[in-house]
């Protein structure tokens, strides 16, 4: 795939000139989407606010303010303040950690078991891998939601089980496409080499296959953090997500809805960004699987 | 057919066991019991209220006197509302949110599908961009944060609406639009990715030269292979659409049964989860189902598959 390797005409010394890889490719015609690179530009200003921002800012995310209240946007507080007098702005960074925290960390778990349990069925074939994908259609068919519920009531609401709950939701359809992936690669040639030379299946699974279906794998992990995101704010909206003192966008959009009447800023700021991030992420996604030319496999 | 259909009505029970199964020994491993209240029991107060409930019976006894009364229809006595049956609260609750969820679902697509065929018969034109932007923006935006934001603007400041309540026809609008619009984004998706997929195929273009109107190629020959992708994200959609129901329960305070199945967990009202639990289970899988042998009826590819 390299142009390196595939030019014995003697090209003069010159440096080892970088052919057109499929990833410069990509790269080249993601750059030329303008809403994939909107959203990607978006998203790196709000992790960069989130992680950074709070260190400028002259509020804690706790710190009460009693006789302000609150009030509305002013050049002291930037978004406002709430029902504590409480920066809106500086709470809002802090909710956007964690909800970028739980988002990246869940989609991890989901992307670890999804690679391996689908690598796995694909590369097997035969009956282990009719029977691992017939337990994914069932587990598909559960209403895994309402587990996560149970979970969450039951075993105290820490956000270690969080990330856990929502990762074990959410790889399934990763292990899908993982497998659909690598019964095809495994058919091709240098699969066959490998084999020829003695390789065990781990070092041609992870060495060898993974590698060459690295593209959808992106491109799926950008499509399912948005989705993590949002089963995050979903949980914290009923109460059962990240509990206070903490806070993370579904949290402040929850409280935000309950004051709405009387101080609309509260649901409005917090609704905008979380939307906007997971507008971004699905924009950025959606570029990335036309960049890389990647469709969705039927099966 | 009927092989398709038996071999996924046999994995459906397989699951429905599993979920039987798992949530009755979840229930039982928790901490806290539906009887640790504020106000401290006495144990003997306790011990009779376990024996009148049964649960002082070995585990397995109580699993298979679960199994038993269930084979019968029966989900047993609610722990918390006392002379209530679990049988007679969902009675009361779930109507509510059948109704919600069934107009939802015609919501998401009366709007979903024209919007989708449209935007993929009009491809590139105005028409395609609106109606693609309505799909990314559908998708992007929760309806917790939607729903709020309707009752702020049409119901507070405009008063065209009740903000919360389900009392008249008219306090089914709101929450059934928040909850249809959430559904009928994906739709549209596709529709227009199956749409275009189909009109760019060669009998489309043989129907054309024959001189078919535009309407008859849409109609007649391409909307049954470019619904397929929908008709196999209707399973999914409506269990999004039954679970998505309580946040929606919660921002219009509709009294169904998704905000009595988060008070029951809260309660430790083991029958009562359950209840709702195998409810819930049996509602998705049957529509999964049948969603499962549309989809077959539409693609025979899907049938032979099986």
């Amino acid at each position: 795939m390299s142009a390196s390797v595939t030019s014995p005409v003697a090209s003069p010394a010159a440096a080892p000139e970088e052919g057109s890889s499929l990833w410069h490719d990509a790269w080249l015609r993601l750059r030329k989407n303008r809403l994939a690179v909107f959203g990607a530009a978006t998203l790196i200003i709000v992790a960069l606010a989130c992680f950074v921002g709070p260190f400028f800012s002259p509020y804690g995310y706790e710190e009460q303010n009693l006789d302000l209240g609150a009030a509305g946007p002013s050049a002291a507080h930037w978004l406002g303040s709430d029902t504590l007098g409480r920066d809106l702005l500086v709470r809002l960074l802090y909710g956007g950690r964690v909800s970028l925290g739980v988002g990246l960390a869940a989609t991890f778990v989901a992307l670890t078991i999804g690679v391996v349990y689908g690598a796995i069925a694909g590369y097997s074939g035969g009956k282990r891998d009719a029977v691992m994908m017939r337990a994914v259609d069932i587990m598909y068919s559960l209403p895994f939601t309402i587990f996560v519920i149970l979970l969450m009531v039951f075993f105290g609401r820490n956000i270690i089980l969080l990330f856990v709950a929502i990762g074990a939701v959410e790889w399934l359809t990763m292990a899908r496409i993982v497998r659909g992936q690598v019964m095809a690669v495994k058919r091709m040639e240098f699969i066959e080499a490998a084999r020829s030379l003695g390789f065990g299946r781990r070092r041609i699974i992870f060495r060898h296959i993974l590698p060459n279906i690295l593209g959808p794998i992106i491109v799926y992990t950008t499509l399912t953090i948005p989705g993590v995101m949002l089963l995050e704010a979903f949980l914290s909206f009923l109460g059962l997500g990240v509990q206070p003192p903490m806070s993370s966008w579904g949290v402040l959009i929850k409280d935000g809805a309950e004051k709405m009447e009387e101080f609309p800023w509260l649901l409005i700021f917090p609704g905008t960004v979380f939307s906007l991030t997971l507008f971004s992420l699905n924009f950025l996604g959606d570029g990335l699987r036309d960049a890389l030319d990647v469709r969705a496999s039927k099966d | 057919m009927l092989r398709f259909f038996a071999s996924r009505l046999l994995q459906s029970l397989l699951a429905l066991i599993i979920i039987i199964t798992a949530t009755f020994f979840m229930l039982r491993f928790v901490p806290g019991g539906p009887f640790t209240t504020e106000k401290a029991v006495t144990p003997e107060i306790l011990r009779n209220l376990e024996a009148h409930y049964g649960l002082d019976q070995p585990l397995w006894k109580q699993y298979l006197d679960y199994l038993g009364s269930l084979a019968r229809g029966d989900f047993g006595p609610s722990f918390k509302y006392p002379n209530r049956t679990v049988n007679e609260i969902l009675a009361d609750k779930l109507p509510v949110s059948l109704e919600l969820g069934v107009l939802s679902l015609l919501v998401a697509l009366l709007i979903g599908l024209p919007l989708g065929i449209l935007a993929a018969v009009r491809r590139n034109t105005w028409v395609d961009y609106v109606a693609s932007s309505f799909g990314m923006v559908g998708i992007s935006i929760p309806t917790f944060v939607v729903g709020p934001l309707l009752v702020l603007a049409l119901a507070i400041h405009l008063g065209w609406f009740n903000a919360s309540g389900w009392y008249s026809p008219i306090d089914r609008m709101l929450p059934c639009l928040v909850l249809g619009i959430a559904y009928a984004a994906p739709i549209s998706r596709l529709t227009r990715g199956g749409m275009l997929e189909v009109l760019s195929q060669d009998f489309i273009r043989t129907a054309r030269a024959k001189g078919a109107s535009e309407l008859r190629v849409v109609m007649r020959h391409s909307l049954k292979g470019g619904l397929l992708p929908v008709v196999s994200f209707l399973g999914p959609a409506i269990a999004g659409i039954l679970t998505g129901s309580f946040v929606i329960e919660t921002i219009f305070q509709i009294p169904g049964i998704g905000r009595e199945f988060v008070n029951s967990a809260f309660n430790r009202d083991y029958t009562l989860v359950l209840g709702t639990v195998i409810l819930y289970a049996v509602l998705i899988m049957a529509l999964n189902l049948a969603a499962d042998v549309v989809q077959a009826w539409m693609n025979p590819k899907v049938r032979l598959e099986a």
